[in-house]
């Protein structure tokens, strides 16, 4: 649960952002507007194509907007503005572990005694150590995302940006990992915007979700999440409030997946 | 079947065809064939210009190309023109290949710069690198540096060409984490950009080498006074056959112990591509 007095981290105002494609122009955001409290476990839920991977995007600094605007208070100077942990397949294939871990503090050149202990503290955190000098290709798809996870973790950024991290893990693994990353996260409970099409992650992990409409992509509706913190993650699914909250947020996406699917069946047929 | 692992020897062992041939594995039978082949090709080729079915003026023996081939070892000759066009091809080597690399990436990375420098290629490339030569050997003179210019030349469009299309194949996720790290541009070039195309870059490089012999064994034949294709131009004017032979015989050599061992730095600096 959140106060309301906490300051906010990240603004959205009236995004939007539309692409040109050969048969006209798509709007993949439509006039969002976003208040993200800081220390606040955002998640994100929406059908896929609903540009929420767009809005991340955004964010991260690898897309502009069309038009709008996004305001982020920064904290301490010198700090990364954010650092996402991308679906997969992002890992360098040729770094090691460690390398790939230690990327965004290499890259801002800190001295190698503070890589060497903050990398290890996160390989530690997601039981990597032994790999530190494996190369990605050699790990399971589950242990590549915990470098990952690791990655941006260590670059102690303001905000961690997360698109569908767990998306290509199999059940087990992804409550594993989703287990790990709360651990890790209450460690220093930065910002985060966590962005899956998954209700059962969003009520796990966050402690506020947005609803996005099918494209256009839109603030359907943002609901509080009322579990405490730390979770954990069996113990949580197990309550009752746990299924109610996962029900009544289906009910509102479903309509959107609905829409979404006559969008595609469309797409198809013209 | 050749792409059958050696260590599985034992399933081709059950099949009861094979059952009563099958002393050897399949791999070793294919490389005892493979090592047999050049042998009795070598064999065939003396037997037949002893019993003069073969003129023994354009294709002398192997026991005589042998022959001359310890002469010129003893001599020093050999030697002294194997290094000769070695020195040149590291020079031509380093002058052609490097700064292909580097413009390689930077077009990789670069789209006004790939569009500016295309076209340019797509023109000069076809051009047979022979042709120039002369045109070389005007602007350079009959000194070592026209011998090492055409090596450049060949070495420069595979490495470039490779290093160009290694980067623009570089999967587009590896620079969208770059940048949400803020790498800067050098960081870029440094960490993401040459490390994804060194698999590219490495088949330029072995064709640059392949490119670079020929050229260098035609501008050796030009006003050299020293080189493996100095050695067979003059074995043709002074109409020594066996040692023309001796001189293709190192330059094949050459060809094969570069390939090898850009192999072997090849899988020392791309630990990361799963074994082949």
């Amino acid at each position: 649960m959140l106060a309301e007095d906490v300051p906010a981290k990240i603004r959205l105002r009236n995004l939007t952002k539309s692409f040109a494609t050969g048969g006209g122009t798509v709007t993949a955001l439509d006039n969002v507007s976003l208040e993200i409290p800081s220390g606040c476990f955002f998640m994100i839920v929406g059908p896929s194509g609903c540009g929420k991977t767009t809005l991340l995007r955004i964010l991260a600094g690898l897309d502009t907007p069309t038009s709008g605007s996004i305001e982020v208070s920064a904290s301490a100077a010198g700090r990364p503005g954010n650092s996402m942990v991308f679906q997969g397949g992002s890992l360098f294939p040729w770094m090691t572990v460690f390398d790939n871990a230690a990327y965004g503090l290499s890259m801002r050149k800190r001295p190698q005694a503070e890589i060497a202990e903050v990398v290890g503290h996160y390989l530690n955190r997601t039981g990597l150590t032994k790999f530190a000098h494996a190369y990605p290709h050699q790990l399971s798809g589950g242990m590549q995302q915990r470098v990952s996870i690791a990655r941006a973790f260590a670059n102690d950024p303001d905000i961690l940006l997360m698109d569908e991290p767990f998306s290509a893990l199999d059940e087990q693994n992804k409550l594993l990992l989703q287990e790990e990353l709360l651990r890790i996260w209450e460690e220093t409970r930065k910002t985060v915007l966590f962005i899956t099409h998954s209700v059962d992650e969003a009520v796990t992990l966050g402690d506020r979700i947005m609803i996005m409409t099918a494209q256009p992509g839109r603030t359907k509706q943002i609901v509080d999440v009322p579990f405490g913190r730390p979770r954990e993650v069996l113990e949580l699914r197990s309550q009752p409030a746990y299924g109610e909250l996962v029900y009544s947020i289906w009910g509102q996406l479903r309509d959107e997946v609905q829409r979404a699917r006559a969008q595609d069946e469309r797409s198809v047929k013209s | 079947m050749s792409a059958l692992p050696p260590s599985h020897p034992k399933i081709l062992r059950s099949n009861p065809q094979n059952r009563t041939s099958n002393s050897i594995s399949v791999t070793n039978r294919d490389r005892l064939i493979s090592l047999a082949s050049p042998i009795v090709l070598l064999l065939l080729w003396e037997i037949l210009v002893r019993v003069g079915v073969l003129d023994a003026r354009f294709f002398p023996a192997p026991s005589t190309i042998f022959e001359t081939l310890m002469v010129l070892i003893r001599d020093g000759s050999l030697w002294a023109n194997t290094w000769a066009s070695l020195q040149r091809l590291f020079w031509g080597f380093l002058l052609g290949g490097v700064p292909a690399l580097l413009l390689g990436i930077a077009m990789g990375l670069n789209r006004p710069l790939r569009a500016l420098v295309d076209p340019l290629v797509a023109t000069t490339y076809p051009i047979p690198k022979s042709a120039i030569f002369p045109l070389i050997l005007l602007i350079f003179g009959l000194g070592e540096a026209s011998k090492i210019v055409m090596v450049a030349i060949g070495v420069f469009y595979p490495v470039l060409i490779n290093s160009a299309t290694g980067v623009l194949e570089i999967n587009k996720i590896y620079l969208d984490v770059g940048r949400n790290f803020s790498a800067s541009r050098w960081q870029v070039f440094r960490t993401i950009a040459f490390p994804g195309a060194v698999p590219h870059i490495m088949s330029g490089v072995k064709l640059g080498i392949g490119m670079g012999l020929i050229l260098i064994s035609i501008a050796e034949m030009f006003g050299a006074k020293s080189g493996l294709g100095f050695m067979i131009w003059n074995a043709w004017e002074i109409l020594s056959v066996e040692t023309m032979y001796v001189g293709l015989i190192v330059i094949a050599l050459l060809g094969f112990l570069f390939s090898m061992i850009l192999n072997e730095i090849e899988r020392e600096i791309v630990p990361w591509k799963k074994s082949h």
